[in-house]
């Protein structure tokens, strides 16, 4: 009976598709600033499965090439906001998203 | 068996991103991003994208999370975080639109005109001549017809080295020394007394 079951592209966009949602609840429900950039990161894995799926589907590499260019910009989104959050924290002694509701310097 | 791995991998997938998102400590949202991380790698590796797998490994689940880990030591803000919210309603509506996001990429998902026609002039990912392995047709196309975006890569990631180096200096800020300066100097007076 499972090997009658064949996956198709739609299996992977629709776990991505949860993927996605789940991480963009997360954006929004926590407040731990450093629990909403992996949030970010579980979107940015969401897409980069629906990159390889479309990249099989369509018998395309660019598709996988694209990933590589998601990659760069996770990594230097993490490195920036991490950067950020620590200059928060010095600050404010706290790193929730209820320590940015004044953005004075 | 690919219907299983399939299976097996994309519910361990959706276990991490839940846990990453429910776990009160951030630690345990950062190791339960490890294992939707591997499993989203798995999920790579039965479509064909080995080098992509291996990445995935090596520069999420290596670098980006120890990265994550180091701050959340660093900041010492792997307390429980307080959970009451100050703006009313806020829990519901976020719940809310989450759902709603999920209805519409469902909803994309599952109509076949947002995917397009096959490609006639791309590299294949199997077959077509002799592009090689998965590594050398990946490279082909990023060194070709990618030169460009891989070249501004590099700009970005100049630009986010610089960036983060100049917003986690302490500018102007008087150093934390002379805590560890009496801690210091407490356990030398110890040290001499004590004999």
């Amino acid at each position: 009976m499972i090997a009658a079951l064949e996956i198709t592209p739609s299996y992977y966009l629709i776990l991505a598709a949860a993927l996605f949602t789940i991480g963009a609840v997360g954006v929004l429900v926590r407040r731990n600033v450093i629990v909403m950039f992996m949030s970010v990161e579980l979107m940015l894995n969401a897409v980069n499965l629906t990159f390889v799926a479309f990249a099989k589907a369509l018998n395309d590499t660019a598709g996988q090439v694209l990933v590589f260019f998601t990659l760069v910009v996770a990594a230097a989104e993490v490195a920036v906001g991490l950067a950020i959050i620590v200059a928060i924290f010095r600050r404010r002694r706290g790193a929730t998203a209820d320590d940015l509701r004044v953005l004075e310097g | 068996m690919t219907v299983v791995l399939f299976f097996a991998f994309g519910a361990l997938a959706l276990t991490g991103a839940l846990g990453v998102v429910l776990s009160r400590n951030p630690v345990h949202s950062a190791l339960w991003l490890v294992l939707t991380l591997v499993s989203v790698a798995v999920l790579f590796l039965i479509q064909d994208a080995q080098l992509l797998a291996a990445v995935q490994v090596i520069v999420y689940a290596g670098a980006i999370v120890v990265l994550f880990l180091f701050v959340i030591m660093l900041l010492g803000v792997d307390r429980r975080e307080v959970l009451t919210e100050h703006l009313r309603f806020q829990r519901p509506i976020a719940v809310a639109l989450g759902a709603l996001i999920l209805a519409e990429v469902l909803l994309l998902a599952g109509h076949t005109w947002a995917t397009g026609a096959k490609t006639a002039s791309g590299v294949p990912i199997q077959g077509g001549g002799d592009f090689g392995n998965n590594i050398q047709r990946v490279a082909r196309v990023l060194f070709t017809d990618f030169l460009w975006p891989f070249q501004l890569t590099a700009v970005l990631l100049v630009i986010a080295v610089v960036g983060s180096v100049a917003l986690a200096k302490r500018s102007g800020e008087r150093p934390e020394g002379p805590q560890v300066d009496t801690r210091d100097a407490r356990a030398t007076t110890e040290g001499e007394s004590v004999p």
